[in-house]
């Protein structure tokens, strides 16, 4: 069973569908011992990180994430809230991942939308994907680059399009809206 | 690098694809899961469904479509068409659709774009503009092209953004469906003025065409509908022409 995390983000739709075509069985939840029995846990986001992290604080989800065991998989807010803290609302983050959040400069065109490829690539996420494939973004803050990254992308600047840390692994963009590459990617979690 | 996107729309009436010409003359062009499962396909970056039909009776249809769209593609798609309240875009994207596109309910109020923008960020809002050069100025028109709303496109598109609008789709009503070519000049005004990504859209006929708006306006995006609805021209081939032109596309 993979429990997907229920919390007040945008199409989380999309991740289950994608899920279920891999094969998989589906269930949406904030139960803290679904999740914590799961086979593995996918975290996603699309939204505003300071609204996220007080809906998981109201509600003790944010230690539920902290303290999992299984493979869990963080997408774009969803990893970005793993990190020590983001720019976006000023707000402190699970702090799994040892990055910061930033937003990009806002001269340039922001947010960074559609896609595109890796300048670096390395981990279990990525069998069988290569740095000219491509995968959909779309955010307008960044992860900086550190120890836990296993995947940069261009844009603006350089950054984590990717992170793994243990039993925790996340990406910036969208693998469930990323046609092959993104299914690829996701079946790579699933089978690990 | 960041690829420019090429994107497919399908125009939905009564649960159809139809196509018209400067916005009339109405044909069917096919079933909307069947093209958009095609587009993906061919390699499409974004699908954009407009619902030329949207009535509260109707709005239930669509939002059956949107969730079967979304179970069936697995790349982000844009719905719009009659999305005149905060409800009616909460109903669309919870039926699976990454993004919403507004277009008059923005015009007679504009505080609409924020409060979707609130609720579920900017990457969710698209605003869409249909312009016409007149007077010699690029004017927005309202109601399916019907209404002229005497705002100049330019600052329209600027006070949208001001409101959180993360994407423009600008479609100029002078060339759409004429197939020759976008319109390069106010695409290129409203790309360099906006801070968000702009789609540009009306009078694709050939691949130059795309390659052109690409050149010379900060577009990010190319929308058309009949010359793919119509096998005019094939995504792949269209891909495989702007990379050969150094223009950066998923391929």
């Amino acid at each position: 069973m993979i429990a997907i995390l229920k919390y007040n983000a945008g199409n989380v739709k999309s991740v289950e569908n994608a899920v279920r075509k891999l094969g998989y069985e589906v269930i949406i939840t904030d139960d803290d011992k679904l999740l914590k029995s799961a086979d593995k846990v996918i975290f996603p986001g699309v939204g505003e990180a300071a609204s996220a992290m007080k809906y998981l604080k109201e509600r003790g989800i944010d230690e539920v994430i902290k303290s999992l065991q299984n493979p869990v998989l963080g997408i774009c807010l969803g990893m970005q809230l793993l990190c020590e803290h983001s720019e976006e609302g000023d707000t402190k983050g699970l702090g799994i991942f040892k990055t910061k959040v930033k937003k990009f400069p806002t001269e340039n065109l922001v947010p960074h939308m559609g896609w595109n490829n890796f300048s670096f690539l390395n981990g279990e996420l990525f069998q069988n994907v290569n740095l000219e494939d491509d995968c959909y973004f779309v955010h307008s803050y960044y992860a900086e680059i550190c120890e836990n990254s296993t995947a940069f992308t261009d844009y603006i600047l350089t950054f984590s399009a990717a992170l793994q840390k243990d039993n925790f692994y996340a990406t910036q963009f969208h693998p469930e809206k990323s046609a092959d590459n993104g299914l690829q990617i996701l079946k790579n979690f699933l089978q690990l | 690098m960041l690829k420019k996107r090429i994107i497919p729309c399908l125009d939905i009436k009564n649960g159809r694809v139809v196509k018209g010409i400067n916005f009339e003359g109405i044909k069917d062009a096919g079933d909307p899961i069947e093209l958009a499962q095609r587009y993906v396909k061919e390699g499409a970056d974004e699908l954009v469904f407009l619902d030329i039909t949207a009535t509260l009776e109707k709005r239930k249809i669509l939002c059956e479509l949107v969730s079967e769209i979304a179970s069936e593609i697995n790349i982000p798609f844009t719905v719009g068409g009659g999305i005149n309240s905060l409800e009616d875009a909460k109903m669309i994207i919870n039926s699976g659709a990454d993004k919403i596109s507004i277009n008059s309910s923005a015009i007679q109020n504009p505080k609409l774009i924020a409060e979707i923008v609130n609720e579920f960020g900017s990457q969710c809002v698209v605003l869409a503009i249909d312009t016409k050069f007149v007077d010699n100025q690029w004017i927005v028109f309202r109601n399916g092209g019907n209404v002229n709303t005497q705002l100049n496109a330019l600052e329209w598109a600027e006070k949208g953004v001001e409101l959180g609008a993360g994407e423009i789709l600008l479609t100029s009503m002078n060339n759409d469906g004429t197939q020759s070519g976008f319109a390069l000049e106010i695409t290129q005004q409203v790309s360099e003025k906006v801070s968000v990504p702009v789609i540009a859209s009306g009078g694709a006929g050939k691949k130059q065409d795309f390659a052109e708006v690409f050149e010379k306006s900060k577009a990010t995006g190319a929308l058309a509908a009949s010359v793919f609805h119509f096998g005019q021209i094939p995504i792949p081939e269209l891909k495989e022409f702007l990379n050969k032109q150094n223009i950066p596309v998923r391929i």
